[in-house]
């Protein structure tokens, strides 16, 4: 076995992780914060892709319209949450996940309206690295840099800011925050805003890597989900350690089985991490 | 049986077998070829009713079952030409045996993490069966037509393969009634209000989880297999079709969650829905939309379903609406 | 009334350990066939600790529960349930969805008589006449008040057919004149032969009420007897002397 290769496709995967973690940590703070799984999460990814595609359509470097991507993902976030969640928001698991599935409806059908099903990519050249049998894409690279940044703005944002820890607080208990004078209904809205705006810059990074179209957002929100259970349900930390996971996993195990045998082992291990660990491989039992 | 008397439910199958027989009577193909999808889709709501109604446990994966029935039943059918509706049994059978194994784990798991869970068995098992040579991997199997030839042709093999789908939907709907009506349902739904208190109540909720999980496995398996059947092509893709499961939960919500009736009326209105906005031109494209909106505005202000609405504004046809 | 002195109930040396928290600490105590048995302490001494580890929701770190003689430590609630054990629970948890009658019905199905439905309808609709619920038996259980769900937690363990019955502080957020009904109900219950074991925060009643009391206290038990012994016991008033007036009222009740 090439050692060589299997150093390229680590780096690979390790670099492609990352946009899977800051991907499926939108969906994971959505849940950590008010119990709501998201089936709109796919479609959020989706918008993030045509935002930056129209954007550069229009002459707009990708990495600049990230920026305005992140107030479109704000905003979307909260007009779906005072649209379709927060009538529901203490209802049974069973009604969100409709809510929000019937919300991954009107936006798949509005965009396949607009920008039909056909195949969509970039046109962006960067300078890749290059050392024997490993080269580095430019595109990557600046991916994982704006993953990272993204994440460490997160944490600032939960960590230091007032709205951060009152986002904390009612993830911890609602009532009692509530009791403390925190609003929780717009904080849930804020909070339904960032894990959207997470999920679509990372859909902005995904159109910069490959060629998409509408229904991608399909698998990767089911991607999300593995990543999110890896790393626990509600834990923004592990599901970034959980995306490396599965692109480290994606593209290492490649060099052993066949591509496609990929999936099955990621849901067989998905699975069997929500008998025997639900709170992730790095949470408390 | 006491429960057999009840009034309601003869109307609803003398109803629902009545529909089935008008493609018959009228010797309408494309009528025929719609009530097949139509009673298909009675028989995905209804078994997910009960295992989700009933007991709540929201499987979102369910169409699993449906793939399994209907590749272990090709598979028979295709290599060892065995008889469709024997196939399809032990497709139901095979599939149930399955969804038994699967359930004593993965039936610990509440809310969320089941539902979850479920997702993660039906993309594990569609992404094996990807794999799978012996079942076709990637493209899958088909008939070739001689298989038809036992039953009088491909013609005859779909009216013989409807008449059987409508026998599986009166078969499903009178379960989804007997267990409804039985105190093993009445069990489910103790489970379903509160599963700690069921427990001190008596109850044991794994066994009885377990067992529902089996039964409201059967019939979508059989329904699968009758579907390939009809179909002569079976591939991993349209097998373990994700989307038609929630698509099956949403039957259910609209109809009216945990009744009898809900998911057979949901069924109707939901495919009459999208046949109407699918053929009509100026909706067509914009059919995924009106019928999220549809959705959203069913599940954030009718949250009973039809037939949950009907049932609390009208109570003298409770008896009658199950 | 049939008090003979067969011992119906033993827990010997039980202790439950939550992490670092000891809730039970080598409890030990008989209940005899046909008495009240009533459990006092103050708050978080341990007390549904103690009845969670008798029907089973949680095994006990040591020590062992006897019920009629046969040893049931950490076996599953509703392994209880078919051995003639019931009980109410401190915060009410009806089966909101369903209706009252439902809810007995439920409660006389996998009780330990196992009944046939249309069986345990039947004794439904007898113990929600009992309990004075038989005009709200098509309600949903949700749609009742604190009140009547507590009734409806007791027609539920009633119509199990229970032989010993658990009742956790089923007085608690009634007015004086629930109260007063739902003695009656105790003790019409206790009447019918079914030996009761009862968690009550309010003295008086339990005073009254009680043909022997135990009391906790940090998962200890520091006195057992009957009301006058409990009552005058020195540890007992100590543990109640944070609180003057409850001793006061504690003391007042016994006599």
């Amino acid at each position: 076995m090439n050692i060589e290769a299997l150093i390229a496709s680590s780096i690979d995967g390790l670099m492609l992780g990352f946009v899977f973690g800051l991907m499926a940590m939108g969906l994971t703070l959505i849940f950590g914060v008010m119990k709501v799984i998201n089936l709109g999460h796919g479609p959020f990814i989706v918008m993030g892709m045509f935002a930056i595609l129209v954007m550069s359509q229009l002459g707009i470097n990708p990495y600049l319209g990230l920026v305005i991507v992140v107030l479109l993902g704000l905003l979307t976030g909260i007009v779906v949450y005072f649209v379709a969640v927060h009538r529901v928001i203490n209802a049974p698991e069973l009604t969100t996940l409709l809510a929000t599935f019937s919300v991954n409806m009107i936006l798949i059908g509005a965009l396949t309206i607009i920008f039909s099903t056909s195949p969509r990519g970039l046109d962006l050249e960067l300078p890749s690295f290059r050392t024997g049998a490993i080269t580095v894409l430019g595109t990557r690279f600046v991916a994982v840099l704006v993953a990272v940044g993204v994440t460490i703005a997160l944490y600032s944002f939960l960590y230091r800011t007032r709205t951060g820890k009152s986002i904390r607080a009612v993830a911890n208990n609602r009532g009692a925050a509530e009791l403390m004078g925190i609003n929780s209904s717009w904080i849930l809205a804020l909070s339904f805003g960032i894990g959207t705006l997470l999920a679509m810059i990372s859909g902005g990074l995904l159109a910069t890597l490959f060629s998409f179209t509408v229904l991608s957002g399909g698998g990767l929100e089911v991607k999300s989900f593995v990543i999110v259970v890896l790393g626990g349900l509600g834990n923004p930390t592990g599901a970034l350690f959980g995306g490396i996971i599965i692109g480290l996993l994606e593209s290492i195990t490649t060099i052993f089985i066949p591509v496609s045998w990929v999936p099955v082992f990621e849901f067989v291990v998905f699975v069997l991490i929500l008998l025997f660990r639900p709170n992730g491989l790095f949470g408390a039992r | 049986m006491k429960t057999l008397s009840s009034p309601f439910i003869w109307i609803i199958l003398v109803v629902v077998g009545g529909a089935s027989l008008l493609p018959i009577l009228t010797n309408s193909v494309s009528l025929r070829e719609d009530m097949f999808l139509m009673l298909m889709l009675v028989i995905l709501a209804s078994s997910i009713n009960i295992i989700m109604g009933y007991t709540g446990y929201v499987s979102f994966g369910h169409i699993v079952f449906f793939g399994l029935g209907g590749y272990l039943a090709f598979f028979l059918m295709k290599e060892f030409q065995v008889q469709f509706m024997l196939a399809a049994l032990v497709g139901g059978a095979g599939a149930s045996l399955i969804a038994f194994f699967i359930g004593i784990p993965v039936l610990r798991l509440r809310g969320a993490y089941f539902a979850l869970a479920t997702i993660g068995i039906n993309e594990a098992f569609r992404s094996f069966f990807t794999n799978f040579d012996l079942f076709g991997g990637a493209v899958g199997m088909f008939f070739n037509f001689s298989v038809y030839d036992a039953y009088g042709g491909a013609k005859n093999a779909g009216q013989l393969a409807y008449y059987a789908m409508v026998v599986l939907a009166l078969v499903t709907i009178g379960t989804s009634f007997v267990i409804k009506k039985s105190k093993f349902g009445l069990g489910l739904m103790a489970i379903r209000e509160d599963q700690d208190a069921s427990m001190v109540l008596g109850i044991d909720p794994a066994r009885l989880k377990v067992l529902t999980y089996t039964i409201s496995a059967f019939f979508p398996a059989v329904a699968g297999a009758l579907f390939f059947f009809k179909n002569g092509l079976i591939e991993p893709g349209p097998a373990f079709e994700l989307h038609r499961s929630i698509e099956a939960l949403v039957m259910v919500m609209l109809g009216g969650y945990g009744t009898v009736t809900g998911p057979i009326v949901g069924a109707v209105v939901y495919e009459r829905l999208r046949g109407f906005l699918i053929t009509d031109p100026t909706l067509s494209n914009a059919h995924l939309v009106i019928a999220g909106v549809l959705l959203l505005l069913i599940v954030l202000f009718v949250t009973a379903g039809v037939i949950g609405w009907v049932r609390q504004r009208v109570p003298a046809l409770r008896r009658y609406l199950e | 009334m049939s008090t003979t002195n067969s011992v119906i109930l033993t827990i010997e040396n039980v202790s439950k350990r939550f992490g670092g928290l000891l809730a039970l600490d080598k409890v030990n105590l008989s209940v005899k066939e046909g008495e009240i048995f009533g459990i006092i302490g103050p708050n978080g001494a341990g007390k549904t600790t103690l009845f969670n580890v008798i029907n089973g929701v949680y095994p006990p770190t040591e020590g062992r529960v006897k019920f009629r003689g046969e040893d049931v430590t950490g076996l599953q609630p509703f392994d209880m349930s078919k051995r003639g054990l019931a009980r109410t629970f401190q915060v009410v948890r009806p089966l909101s969805e369903l209706t009252v009658r439902e809810n007995v019905t439920v409660g006389a199905c996998f009780g330990r008589e196992h009944l046939p439905l249309e069986k345990a309808e039947k004794v439904a609709d007898e113990v929600l006449e009992y309990v004075g619920l038989a005009e709200r038996k098509e309600m949903l259980a949700s749609k009742l008040n604190v009140a009547q769900k507590k009734r409806l937690e007791m027609a539920r363990a009633l119509a199990a057919r229970p032989i010993l019955l658990l009742l956790d502080e089923v007085l608690a957020g009634l007015n004086p004149h629930e109260v007063a009904d739902m003695l009656g109900v105790v003790r019409k219950i206790r009447d019918q032969g079914i030996t009761i074991l009862m968690i009550e925060h309010l003295m008086h009643a339990v005073m009254n009420l009680s043909d022997r009391v135990f009391v906790l206290d940090y998962g200890a038990q520091i006195a057992e007897g009957t009301p006058q012994e409990v009552s005058n016991h020195p540890k007992v008033i100590e543990a109640y002397l944070g609180d003057p007036k409850v001793a006061q009222r504690f003391l007042e009740g016994a006599a």
